[in-house]
């Protein structure tokens, strides 16, 4: 009994959850695709800076993000409570947004973008972007464990923005 | 140079590694005087945080001598005498303008890992994983600051190297307990845990006005170290029940504010030991929260409990019905050092704060594998034992 309620309880929640990507389509037409995983359906990536949006300019943006020239959409609008400036972008010829596993690994089509928004955050509010690499350290013996960490210490730089 | 590194789970090393250089502007290199092991370095050598690779360098709390100054550092110069807090934070973020340092959007080069576990990313730390940033350790005889301008600060003339030294995450990790606890004026304060941050949470709490502090263990040295040098009072957890103490000595309330300062490798006497013990092994849950239970249990209705022992990921049988129905305030947090070490060197240069003798083992880096062994098992008393690089 409690696994049938279940079961509908579950099917509801689905089509429910359909119909809701389908209206946020329909309001925002720049979802071109659902949501997926950790993914807005819109597509923006945002970070707060805390510099006062005077201070920014879409047109002049930071190297990282300037690189990506006309393949990029960019937002910029005060975020609320004094905490500074949403700096927003987004790739213009979206791809189908990747996976979970895809973006822990920094393969997911919005890996670069991630990371230019992140380092451009830090040039607006540092002036440098922080590096660990070279770091001092023993002899790293070759463990399957070890392995798996430095493919994700790799992927890791690409994180931080959602 | 020679560094004490992590081999692997309970695998502490001494090995040939570079020397640092400064990268970013805002680099200093350091010489390091002296650095300490922490209780939380024991969760890394156990494997409980499983983001260490084969050949990092441990130690996150220290100080020592600034050897080289970077073009952006305006604070600092060669020779200077500083104190370093354990976290890499950026100081210009508005986590950092907040004060809450620890939370700082740009100090971990590696934000995606720790924003797998938790949702986002925190600040980063030395020599304590690759989740907080990969840097390397104070366990050698040099060390690479970043940040310098926000991180290290100067150390007054009259206060001592071995003084000095815990204001760089004891400390400050104990201050930011009680402070971000809210401990007020007429609190009576409970305290899980007299290693060095439980000893510092509850020196802290004094300060700030607490009428009674109360600090629970079951080490007969580290409870004499709380009644001598902290001059606050003592629970022997295997010799007392903790709660009904704790209510006795407070009217039937409760502590007005408790703080855990025992972390993910909690210990207690009865079965529920052994049950956290086995599911953490087996990997259902990884920290065992003892201690966190039984402050959530202790605690006065409407009260604070805070978390300053290092947790890393999921607990089982978290009592959530008594922090809802009993109206807790339930916080965390990694040391905010940056807002606190000012006030903490000053109290220090006039010895409100002491913390001497939490240094039982001074040793040379060749000894680490030695010191954490020791650390770790207790062995001789050891509270914390601390690698002095020019021995």
């Amino acid at each position: 009994m409690t696994s049938s309620i279940g079961n509908v309880a579950s099917l509801a929640a689905r089509g429910a959850g359909s119909v809701v990507r389908h209206v946020r389509a329909v309001v925002n037409p720049s979802a071109a695709h659902p949501a997926a995983a950790g993914h807005s359906a819109s597509g923006w990536l945002v970070v707060t800076v805390f510099v006062e949006p005077s201070e920014l300019d879409a047109a002049k943006l930071p190297a990282p993000l300037a690189e990506f020239g006309d393949r990029i959409e960019v937002r910029i609008q005060a975020a609320p409570g004094g905490k500074g400036t949403e700096l927003a972008a987004r790739l213009r010829d979206r791809p189908r947004p990747g996976g979970a596993l895809s973006r822990l690994s920094g393969q997911d089509p919005e890996a670069g973008l991630r990371s230019a928004l992140r380092r451009a955050k830090q040039l607006i509010e540092v002036g440098e972007v922080l590096a660990v690499d070279p770091v001092p350290h023993g002899e790293r013996t070759a463990t399957p464990g070890g392995a798996f960490l430095e493919g994700w210490t790799k992927a890791a730089p690409k994180g931080g923005v959602r | 140079m020679k560094a004490v590194t992590w081999r692997g789970v309970n695998e502490i090393g001494v090995e040939e590694v570079a020397e640092p250089t400064i990268i970013n502007d805002h680099d200093i290199i350091l010489e390091v005087g002296l650095s300490a092991a922490c209780g939380s370095d024991l969760h890394l050598m156990g494997g409980y945080i499983p983001a260490m690779r084969a050949g990092d360098v441990l130690g996150h709390e220290f100080m020592g001598r600034v050897a080289e100054v970077g073009r952006g550092v305006t604070k600092h110069q060669v020779g200077d005498r500083v104190v370093v807090v354990s976290f890499t934070s950026c100081g210009q973020c508005w986590y950092c303008r907040q004060g809450l340092w620890s939370l700082c959007d740009n100090g971990n080069p590696n934000p995606g890992i720790t924003e797998a576990l938790w949702g986002q990313s925190i600040g980063g730390c030395y020599g304590y994983s690759h989740a907080l940033g990969g840097w390397a350790g104070s366990h050698a005889p040099f060390i690479r600051v970043p940040y310098a301008d926000q991180g290290a600060f100067a150390i007054p003339d009259g206060v001592s190297d071995e003084r000095a030294l815990f204001a760089s995450d004891a400390a400050p990790t104990g201050w930011t307990g009680a402070h971000q606890a809210e401990v007020r004026p007429g609190d009576v304060v409970a305290v899980w845990g007299a290693g060095g941050v439980g000893q510092m949470a509850a020196r802290a709490a004094m300060l700030m006005g607490a009428e009674r502090v109360v600090v629970i263990d079951r080490f007969d040295n580290r409870l004499q170290q709380v009644r001598t040098h902290i001059g606050a009072d003592t629970l022997h957890y295997e010799k007392a029940e903790v709660p009904a103490e704790l209510r006795e000595m407070t009217g039937g309330r409760g502590p007005d504010v408790c703080i855990e300062a025992v972390g993910m490798e909690a210990h207690s006497p009865g079965p529920q030991y052994l049950y956290d013990q086995v599911k953490q092994q087996m990997r259902l849950q990884t920290d065992r929260p003892t201690a966190v239970r039984e402050a959530i249990y202790a605690c006065r209705k409407g009260g604070t409990v805070f978390t300053l022992g290092v947790f890393a990921g999921l607990v089982d049988k978290f009592p959530l019905g008594a922090v809802m129905n009993k109206a807790l305030t339930l916080r965390g947090a990694q040391q905010h050092g940056h807002r606190y070490i000012p006030e903490i060197l000053e109290r220090m240069s006039r010895d409100e704060i002491r913390t001497e003798h939490l240094a039982t083992h001074v040793m040379p880096l060749s000894d680490g594998p030695k010191g954490y062994q020791m650390f770790k098992n207790k062995e001789d008393g050891c509270v914390r034992a601390v690698f002095r690089p020019s021995m």
